[in-house]
C-alpha cells in the first residue's frame, strides 16, 4: 500500500505553495489568467489527486476514483486551449507538481531509502500520467475548436443569390474541395427547386487556382444542375485560369464560360427572353446590357 | 401486373412515375413506351420523375436507354422534376445522361417539347394548356 496519499495530505499546504511558485516562475502567463483563478485551480486539482490516491490505485487513472481529477484536468486544459496557452505550457502546469511532491516524500521517508525509492517511482508514474491526460484533452479541445471553425467557414462561404426571376448566382470564394463541393451542390440544387430557376451562374472569380480536381468538382455540380433542368454558366474566368485550363487539357465542352459576371448575367437575361434597355432619362442608366456590349 | 400509365397528349406522351421503380417495372415501361411511340407516331416523350426519391444505376441507365430508343423512333425525350438528391446520386454514379433533355417541371418540359417539335399539330397546344 502506497504512503503517497498520506504524505500528500500531511504536506498539502507546502506542496501547493511550492507548486504555485514553481509554475509562476516557469510558465506563468499573467496576461491570460488571473492569480486567483490559478490558485483556485491548483487547490482543487491537488484535492482531487488526494481523493484519487486514497482509492489505493495510482496506476490505473481511468478508474472511477479518479473521475473527479480527470474531469478537472479536462476542463482546465479545455479552458486553456481557448485562452491561447501553448501545449507545453499546459503540460508544464501539471509536471511542475513533481518537484514539490519529491521534496515532501524525501522529508517524510529520509530514513528508509527503499521506501523512498518506491514512493518516488509511484509519484513519477502518477504525475506523468496526469500530464498525459492533460495534453490529450488539450489537443482534443484544440481539434474541436478547429473543426468548429471549419464548419463555420463552410456555411459562410456558399451563398446562393437570386439575381432575377429564374436566374441564380453562386459566387464561389476559396479553393473547392470535395466537402465544399458537396455543400455547394446541395445548396445550389435546393435553391434551383425553391426559386424555379432555369439559369445558374457559377462565378469563380474568388477561386485562386483551378486544377483538374477543382474542374471535376465544377463539372459535377453543373451536370447535377443540368439533370434537374437548369443550365449553368461559368463566369469570372481569369486569363491565368483560362491558360491553366487549356494547359491541363480540361475539357469544359458544352459549358458556356464567360470572363465577367456581367457578361454571364446578360446572357442569362437573353436566355430567359428578357432584354435590358436604356431608359430615356439622361442619367447614366444602370443597364446590364450596355456595359458588356462596350467591352466587346 | 403493376404498370406505369402512359398518357397520350396530342403528339406527345406523358409518363408520370409515382411509385418506387424496381427493375422489372422499368423494363416493362421501356417495352410499353416504345410500343406506344410506334403505335401513335408520337414525336415527344415527357417523363416526370418528381416523386422518384431513390435511384440506382439501373434506373439511370434505363432513362438513358429510353431516350436513345425514342430518338431511334424519331421522338424527343424530356425528363422533368428530378429531385436534388437524385441528381447528386446520378452524378456520383458517373451517369450524366448526356443524351437526355431535362427541365424543371412539367410545364417547362412541355414548352421545351413544343420548341423542339412545335411544327407538328400546333392546335394540340391549346388542349394541353387547358388541361
Amino acid at each position: 500500500m502506497s504512503k503517497l496519499p498520506e504524505i500528500i495530505r500531511r504536506n498539502e499546504e507546502q506542496i501547493r505553495a511550492a507548486w504555485v511558485s514553481q509554475v509562476s516562475s516557469a510558465v506563468r502567463r499573467s496576461d491570460l489568467m488571473s492569480d486567483r483563478e490559478f490558485q483556485g485551480q491548483s487547490r482543487e486539482l491537488l484535492t482531487s489527486i488526494v481523493e484519487g490516491c486514497e482509492s489505493g490505485d495510482i496506476v490505473h487513472l481511468d478508474s472511477a476514483a479518479w473521475g473527479h481529477a480527470r474531469e478537472l484536468l479536462n476542463s482546465i486544459s479545455a479552458s486553456r486551449a481557448t485562452q491561447g496557452f501553448k501545449t507545453s505550457e499546459t503540460a508544464t502546469f501539471v509536471l511542475s507538481l513533481k518537484q514539490p511532491l519529491f521534496h515532501a516524500i524525501r522529508k517524510e521517508l529520509a530514513s528508509s531509502p527503499d521506501a523512498l525509492f518506491d514512493e518516488l517511482w509511484n509519484a513519477t508514474l502518477l504525475v506523468d500520467k496526469l500530464a498525459l491526460i492533460t495534453s490529450d484533452s488539450f489537443l482534443a479541445s484544440r481539434e474541436q475548436f478547429i473543426l468548429r471553425q471549419q464548419q463555420e467557414m463552410l456555411e459562410l462561404s456558399t451563398p446562393v443569390v437570386k439575381l432575377w426571376e429564374g436566374i441564380l448566382a453562386l459566387p464561389i470564394i476559396g479553393t473547392l474541395d470535395s466537402a465544399r463541393t458537396q455543400v455547394i451542390m446541395e445548396s445550389l440544387l435546393g435553391a434551383i427547386v425553391q426559386t424555379n430557376s432555369r439559369v445558374a451562374i457559377i462565378d469563380i472569380t474568388g477561386v485562386p487556382t483551378v486544377d483538374t480536381l477543382v474542374a471535376q468538382h465544377l463539372l459535377k455540380t453543373i451536370t447535377a444542375a443540368r439533370l434537374m433542368g437548369a443550365e449553368c454558366i461559368i463566369s469570372g474566368v481569369r486569363p491565368q485560369i483560362a491558360q491553366t485550363i487549356v494547359h491541363l487539357g480540361i475539357d469544359l465542352g458544352q459549358i458556356i464560360t464567360k470572363a465577367k459576371l456581367a457578361d454571364a448575367f446578360a446572357l442569362a437575361l437573353q436566355k430567359s427572353g428578357r432584354t435590358v434597355v436604356k431608359s430615356g432619362n439622361s442619367s447614366p442608366a444602370l443597364s446590364a446590357k450596355s456595359e458588356p456590349a462596350k467591352e466587346r | 401486373m403493376e404498370r406505369i400509365p402512359i398518357l397520350r397528349m396530342g403528339n406527345f406522351l406523358l409518363v408520370t412515375i409515382q411509385v418506387d421503380m424496381h427493375d422489372r417495372l422499368a423494363l416493362q415501361l421501356q417495352d410499353d413506351l416504345t410500343q406506344s411511340i410506334a403505335e401513335w407516331g408520337s414525336t415527344g416523350v415527357l417523363i416526370d420523375i418528381s416523386s422518384l426519391e431513390i435511384v440506382d444505376s439501373f434506373i439511370g441507365r434505363m432513362l438513358a436507354n429510353i431516350a436513345a430508343m425514342a430518338r431511334v423512333l424519331d421522338a424527343e425525350t424530356v425528363v422533368v422534376g428530378m429531385q436534388p438528391a437524385v441528381a447528386i446520386t446520378l452524378v456520383e454514379l458517373g451517369m450524366s445522361l448526356s443524351g437526355v433533355r431535362t427541365a424543371l417541371n412539367v410545364e417547362s418540359g412541355m414548352e421545351l417539347l413544343y420548341e423542339l417539335r412545335g411544327n407538328f399539330r400546333p392546335e394540340s397546344a391549346d388542349e394541353i394548356s387547358q388541361a
